[in-house]
């Protein structure tokens, strides 16, 4: 079956890490492990294009294409004929802080 | 304006808050939650005072969101520290860290405003990780002093957290649990409750009950039901997952519209029973693919995928459907059948 999010734009250049660690402290889905001597992509996969560890890599080491993940933003944008989609913050935007700051620990 | 621990100069602006949640507060969560009054849930940017924070106590970050800023406020109950509430427009911690709102240059000059400079002797600010996505931590250490530590995911591990300041791996995941999916429910029942009725309406007026039942259907389907189902629905595409679920659902329909009308030619049931499946999946379909927005970890090109891969058929499809409907109907109109 066709799956969409099979790959990313998730860009990781060894070369340029210093193992400062941010890259695994500021990742939402456990991307990067970074308790050996340079960080590692553990699970590329998961990245959500968030774009937290390209904005806090202090050498540039990531490169990836944030954005609005969200559909209604992106086909409300192809619609307008934007290229980019900005976050309207409708329906999605209202439901994100429970998950995020009231949801308690799960099981 | 309260004069904190007396160490604090009467010009800066301190507002003091607790960690107890009131009645209203609980009120005011569940109206947010149920999406009424989207713009209405904020409250004033600035420096809080939480307790009684001397020199030395640590001072948060959060967006000044009610729930945002509640959540955090409650969590920290007992504890004496500082908040600084940004201005995000009344907009989550996450969602406005993506817009930028929660952003660097937001921290900056909140952090001037205050004055968080002769508030505090330390120079170190804790933010919710996924402020991450809008704040860049060296650069606000190069602009403002302050060096930021990244705290949890969530508000409710903080005190964990400030035992060690080091986050577990647990804490720095993003989930998306069966609870935080139901939660969501309301919200888009919200935004779909009136265009749902009407339609409904309309179709029982001018078709037939079934076709508004098909309609409350598919709607409740794409809503209520997918977000439930999510993990649980074979394939990683969520128009695909939409299809199916659509697709069984139009199946009953299909049925009972191609063994419910036995004395009809046998092509005019089939052709009833295919208006079904061509106009409910399409529609759940769209709806499964809109709640990527709600979900924690949608990438954004796996999005835009889906959307070029799916939208056109889904459009097709429905357009098709729609056509044979009018096409059966006139036949029934002009008689003879
Ligand atoms: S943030 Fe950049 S430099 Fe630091 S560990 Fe990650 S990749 Fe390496
Ligand atoms: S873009 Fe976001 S999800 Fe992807 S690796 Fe970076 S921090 Fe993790």
């Amino acid at each position: 079956m066709f799956n969409s999010y099979d790959s990313n734009t998730l860009k990781y250049d060894p070369r340029l890490c210093i193992n400062c660690g941010m890259c695994s402290k500021v990742c939402p889905h456990g991307v990067f492990n970074t308790s050996g001597k340079v960080a590692q992509l553990v699970n590329p996969k998961a990245c959500m294009e968030c774009g937290a560890c390209q904005l806090n890599c202090p050498t540039k080491a990531i490169k990836v294409d944030s954005g609005v993940g969200c559909a209604s933003a992106m086909i409300w944008a192809a619609v307008r004929g934007q290229k980019e989609a900005t976050c309207g913050c409708g329906s999605s935007c209202d439901s994100k802080p429970e998950i995020l700051q009231i949801g308690k620990k799960e099981s | 304006m309260k004069n904190l621990s007396g160490t604090i100069t009467k010009e800066i602006d301190i507002k003091s808050t607790s960690g107890d949640i009131t009645f209203a507060n609980r009120m005011d969560h569940f109206m947010a939650r149920l999406g009424v009054n989207r713009n209405g849930h904020l409250i004033a940017p600035g420096l809080y005072a939480l307790g009684k924070p001397a020199k030395d106590s640590p001072v948060f970050a959060s967006a000044n969101y009610t729930l945002s800023f509640d959540a955090l406020r409650s969590a920290l109950s007992g504890i004496d520290a500082y908040i600084l509430v940004l201005d995000t427009r009344g907009i989550n911690v996450w969602c406005a860290a993506g817009k930028g709102t929660f952003g660097t240059d937001e921290i900056v000059r909140r952090i001037e405003t205050v004055k968080l400079h002769d508030v505090v002797s330390h120079r170190i600010l804790i933010v919710p990780q996924l402020g991450a996505t809008g704040v860049s931590a060296q650069e606000v250490r190069a602009r403002s002093g302050f060096k930021l530590e990244f705290g949890p995911v969530r508000a409710s591990d903080l005190p964990e957290y400030l035992k060690t300041h080091q986050a577990t791996e647990e804490m720095r995941r993003v989930r998306f649990t069966l609870l935080d999916r139901i939660v969501l429910i309301p919200v888009e029942m919200n935004y779909i409750l009136i265009p749902m009725l009407i339609v409904s309406v309309i179709l029982s007026l001018v078709g037939s009950y079934t076709a508004a039942a098909a309609a409350i259907t598919v709607i409740l389907s794409g809503v209520v039901l997918f977000p439930i189902l999510l993990p649980w629905i074979p394939t990683t595409d969520f128009s695909t997952k939409g299809f199916i679920i659509g697709g069984l659902m139009a199946l009953s329909f299909a049925m009972n519209a191609f063994y419910g009308m036995m004395s009809e030619a046998l092509w005019l049931r089939s052709g009833w029973a295919l208006t079904y499946m061509l106009t409910m999946p399409p529609v759940t379909a769209f709806l499964a693919l809109n709640f990527t927005g709600s979900t924690t970890f949608t990438s954004v090109i796996g999005v835009k995928r889906e959307i070029f891969t799916y939208v056109p058929k889904m459009a097709w499809m429905f357009g098709i459907g729609i056509i044979l409907v009018i096409v059966l109907s006139l036949l029934k109109i002009s008689g003879g059948m």
